[in-house]
């Protein structure tokens, strides 16, 4: 290997704490990024990744400070250049892409005007010849009709060319290190899986070396060659992607890939595991293991004051953990045995909690969901996926009474409910709840958790003051919380415990129907596997419908006992979830499951996919015929027309034309 | 390996007020006392004449002078107070409570409701407040509850204004959606639910409107539509004596720089509100 393209050598961050004393973020981390490479800064929400990648272009955010060690980019120290030296390497040869492509635009300047920008500020290109090299580089990013996209104002692009614009910007000079902080977080599956192909693709074309930060590991394992787990402002695992995720030597890391839900796995399997406890917040970490009070192989005595070096583990592997050979495989830790897995009893077949037909909703002429077909039975979990603007959240608001449904029918246990909650009686409002998709903005901020618990119980429930009080109290026992947060403002909670506050409220009144509206997709892998499992529980106590809502399909493949597939406002595919995941699928079924990035590597490509960008289709007019058409490779002259229902077998049944075709076995048109 | 030897600690640095909130606060304490003790600390009566002491200068026996029938300037400036400080808070906590009502109804109902809530303000407040104040004065007659209340209902669109924009940010989260799917009334969603949340934005509007209720109160004694004379009023004691300004200075200056006083010192307290709710 040539000398490296980014070197740090012991880099410790620290931030002010709101008590004065300033924390650690970051703690003497040392690694390299050779040309050509890409390196993966692998952790959770609060471990430091994005600081270190800051602190390595010296873009440090306010507050932040390098207290020891340096970062040295092509061999100079970088800490010890002067401003316009480093306003020099900004943007010219390091360039960064940021997780929101919307901020990262300036919505009053045509795409390829800010793209040309950098060719005229950087390489001194006249305004004819800085145009011609932006159209080139929105091609080379492979955005389709290059010319006339850069043209476009940034809200005119889906969210997935708004990225590729981004990348086209940060890759324009050519850099030698290129930062990608979640770049495709914001991103739908199918989308996020375009991305990554073309970060594969540009890998080969340019000379970048990539730092990608990431929480998702599949993600990470796509892009990049060497991994660096990070814990607490430490690395504790580092080596290659491969390896290091096929058999992680670090407790942490194994425990992380414990509760990655994964596509090909329900919780009929097994549940998920989870990590017990909190990482300590920054500055607080003890002499020790900064894991040790979490770890299940821990000696907690030997840990908790010695302080582990990153003890070599093979070709280019690396482990802060004192007992490495002793490091559980993925999945199996103690975390999981303790859990049990008694499997959740099959739903029988009897009359559905929740019956919904013919619903559609429209807003002016927009219609936003078209003639829905749903039934949910007692103890069962309808998942239903779509990516976003498919209208799965508007299907949850119409079902809870938020909205008023432009036509058709919601029946609950039988009953029709009224379109708008107001509406309804006190005894449809409790059976019916809700738990949305942020924790943050879900509970009031102003109340404390009991009154948060306290008044849905007395509302709903009818209960006095002294019994919605135990009400509370039992609810935080049902949710797993401790009784002392029973006065905590929300604030003072972290994004877990809020998310448990909020389903402890939708479980107030004994609900038959709760709508899961995205429950955990703002947590942390390592904290949703604690809440998926925690839903898990509650239903099978409670007997409760659940309707969950996610664009994650290995959350949902973990959740659902049956799988509805929104496109668009319309089901294109239903049925249990195990034959969904399973072949003869819906093209567009088919396209979201290639996309969702695994963790063994064997992702395809963004496979029926060829209509370019997902959203390419919305605000147009709805075309007759299949909602899919445009985007599916597999569209015949027949899709023109609206396509049938056919009937799988097994209540499974597929909205299409072409599928299952001559090829596949089962079924006929209906 | 030991944790990196580096002394991460900076010493423990007490929260702070901002010092705009505590000068404002000490001026406009100073006031209320003043107000408040007039009877007892201000030298002569109010409305008492000394024949023997017309348009005295500053002086030992009278420390802002006096005016042209005699009557002590310090001691009326220190009454005068007392009328600021009943009609001023009146006034507001009236606009206050009309403005947040209309401001959380509009950004909650949003769509017509909201539309035609705030083109009625528009219309409203197309119009110069002293005007609109001095035209109903006339018709309802000038008195001090009506000064109240035209004050508190031209102040509401303001506040509205406000109250409508912070609220419109809450309104959208989804703890007002699991407070409609329990059922909740509109008046317990608005008010126990929301206006918690503006409570921010609500101090420093309230701060911002009561500066601008001593200076319109005073504004209309001036224009003869509040007090009428004898009483000892700001706003009127600069109107009757604004003849003398050139002769007798001292006869307006204090009364003016009590006016000033109050507003600068609310603006003060306003101005610090704002700068620790930060962001």
């Amino acid at each position: 290997m040539s000398t490296p393209v980014l070197e740090l050598d012991g880099v410790t961050v620290s931030y002010p704490r709101p008590d004065g004393f300033r924390g650690a973020a970051v703690r003497d981390v040392s690694l390299a990024v050779a040309p050509g490479q890409a390196l993966g800064l692998a952790g959770e929400s609060g471990c430091g990744k994005s600081t270190l990648a800051f602190a390595a272009l010296r873009h440090l955010p306010r507050g932040g400070r390098l207290e020891a060690g340096s970062v040295r980019f092509l061999g100079s120290d970088l800490y010890a250049l002067s401003r316009s030296e480093l306003r020099g390497l900004w943007g010219r040869r390091m360039a960064v892409v940021y997780q929101n492509p919307g901020g990262a635009l300036n919505p009053t300047i045509p795409v390829g005007e800010q793209i040309a920008e950098v060719y005229r500020y950087h390489l001194g290109l006249d305004r004819a010849a800085a145009r011609d090299a932006a159209i080139g580089m929105l091609e080379r990013v492979r955005m389709a009709n290059p010319g006339r996209v850069a043209d476009l104002y940034p809200h005119e692009l889906s969210g997935g060319m708004q990225q590729r614009a981004v990348i086209a910007m940060a890759l324009a000079t050519d850099p030698e290190l290129l930062v990608l902080d979640e770049p495709t977080t914001a991103l739908d599956t199918t989308v996020q899986a375009e991305i990554l192909d073309l970060f594969a693709a540009l890998r080969r074309e340019f000379r970048a070396a990539l730092l990608l930060v990431g929480h998702n590991l599949g993600v990470l394992r796509r892009v990049c060659d060497t991994l660096a787990v990070m814990y607490a402002g430490e690395i504790v695992e580092q080596g290659p992607t491969a390896a290091l995720l096929a058999r992680p030597r670090h407790p942490y890391a194994s425990a992380l890939l414990g509760c990655v839900p994964d596509a090909g796995r329900g919780a009929r399997e097994g549940r998920l595991a989870s990590i017990p406890g909190l990482p300590p917040s920054p500055g607080t970490a003890g002499p020790g293991c900064s894991f040790v009070r979490r770890c299940p192989i821990a000696r907690p005595a030997f840990c908790g004051a010695e302080h582990p070096p990153l003890y070599p583990q093979g070709p280019g592997r690396a482990a802060r953990c004192h007992f490495a050979e002793e490091t559980p495989e993925p999945g199996t830790g103690a975390a999981v045995a303790a859990g049990g897995s008694a499997p959740v009893p099959a739903p029988g077949a009897e009359a559905p909690v929740l019956h919904v037909s013919g619903l559609s909703f429209a807003r002016g002429p927009v219609e936003i969901l078209r003639d829905i077909d749903l039934r949910v039975a007692a103890g069962e979990t309808l998942g239903l996926v779509g990516e976003s603007g498919s209208g799965k959240s508007t299907l949850a608001l119409l079902v809870a009474g938020l909205l008023a449904p432009s036509g058709g029918e919601i029946r609950l246990d039988g009953a029709a409910l009224a379109g708008r909650s107001r509406r309804r009686s006190t005894l449809q409002r409790r059976a019916v709840q809700m738990v949305f998709q942020s924790p943050d903005t879900a509970l009031n901020p102003r109340r404390r958790v009991g009154r948060i618990l306290e008044r849905p119980a007395r509302v709903l429930a009818g209960l006095g003051r002294a019994a919605a009080r135990e009400k509370a109290r039992a609810l935080l026992e049902d949710v797993a919380l401790p009784e002392g947060l029973i006065d905590s403002f929300p604030v003072q909670l972290s994004g877990g415990q809020r998310q448990r506050i909020a389903i402890a409220r939708a479980f107030v009144g004994e609900p038959r129907l709760v709508l899961l509206d995205e429950p955990t997709s703002a947590l942390d892998v390592s904290v949703q596997a604690a809440v998926l499992n925690l839903l898990r529980d509650l239903q099978r106590r409670s007997g409760a419908a659940y309707l969950f809502i996610s664009h994650d399909l290995a959350v949902v493949r973990y959740m659902a006992d049956r799988i509805a597939v929104l496109y668009q406002g319309e089901l294109v595919e239903e049925g249990p979830a195990e034959r969904v995941f399973a072949p003869p699928h819906h093209p567009y079924t088919e396209a979201l499951i290639a996309a969702v990035p695994r963790l063994d590597g064997t992702s395809a490509a963004a496979g029926a996919d060829e209509g370019g960008d997902a959203a390419d289709g919305e605000g147009q007019a709805r075309a007759a015929g299949c909602v899919f058409r445009r985007r599916c490779a597999a569209a015949g002259p027949r899709c023109a027309e609206p396509p049938p229902w056919r009937d799988l077998g097994g209540g499974h049944r597929i909205r299409c034309w072409v599928r299952p075709g001559a090829g596949d076995a089962a079924g006929r048109a209906s | 390996m030991a944790a990196p030897a580096v002394d991460l600690r900076v010493g423990r640095r007490a929260r702070r007020m901002p010092p705009s909130l505590l000068a404002g606060a000490a001026m406009l304490l100073a006031w209320v006392a003043a107000s408040l003790l007039a009877p007892w600390i201000a030298p002569h009566p109010p409305l008492a004449s000394d024949f023997l002491a017309l348009l005295q200068p500053p002086g030992p026996g009278h420390p802002f002078g006096t005016d042209q029938i005699g009557r002590d300037v310090l001691s009326r400036v220190l009454h005068g107070g007392r009328s600021v400080l009943a009609v001023a808070p009146a006034a507001t906590a009236l606009g206050l409570a009309l403005g947040t009502t209309i401001g959380l109804a509009a950004a909650y109902f949003g769509g017509w409701t909201d539309e035609i809530a705030m083109r009625l303000l528009d219309a409203v407040m197309a119009l110069p407040i002293v005007i609109v104040a001095m035209l109903a004065l006339t018709f309802l007659g000038a008195s001090t509850l009506n000064v109240i209340l035209v004050i508190g209902i031209v102040f509401a669109p303001l506040v509205a204004r406000t109250m409508r924009a912070a609220a419109l940010v809450e309104v959208r989260k989804d703890y007002v959606r699991a407070a409609e799917l329990r059922g909740e009334g509109i008046a317990y969603v608005m008010f126990r639910e929301v206006l918690p949340n503006v409570a921010g934005p609500l101090a420093v509007e309230a701060t911002l409107r009561l500066g601008y209720a001593v200076f319109t109160a005073a504004t209309l004694g001036f224009l003869g539509l509040g007090a009428q004379p004898p009483a000892p009023d700001w706003g009127l004691m600069v109107a009757e004596n604004q003849a003398l300004l050139t002769t007798a200075p001292w006869t307006v200056l204090f009364p003016a720089l009590a006016i000033a006083w109050v507003v600068v010192g609310i603006a003060l307290v306003s101005d610090g509100l704002r700068v620790g709710q930060g962001p």
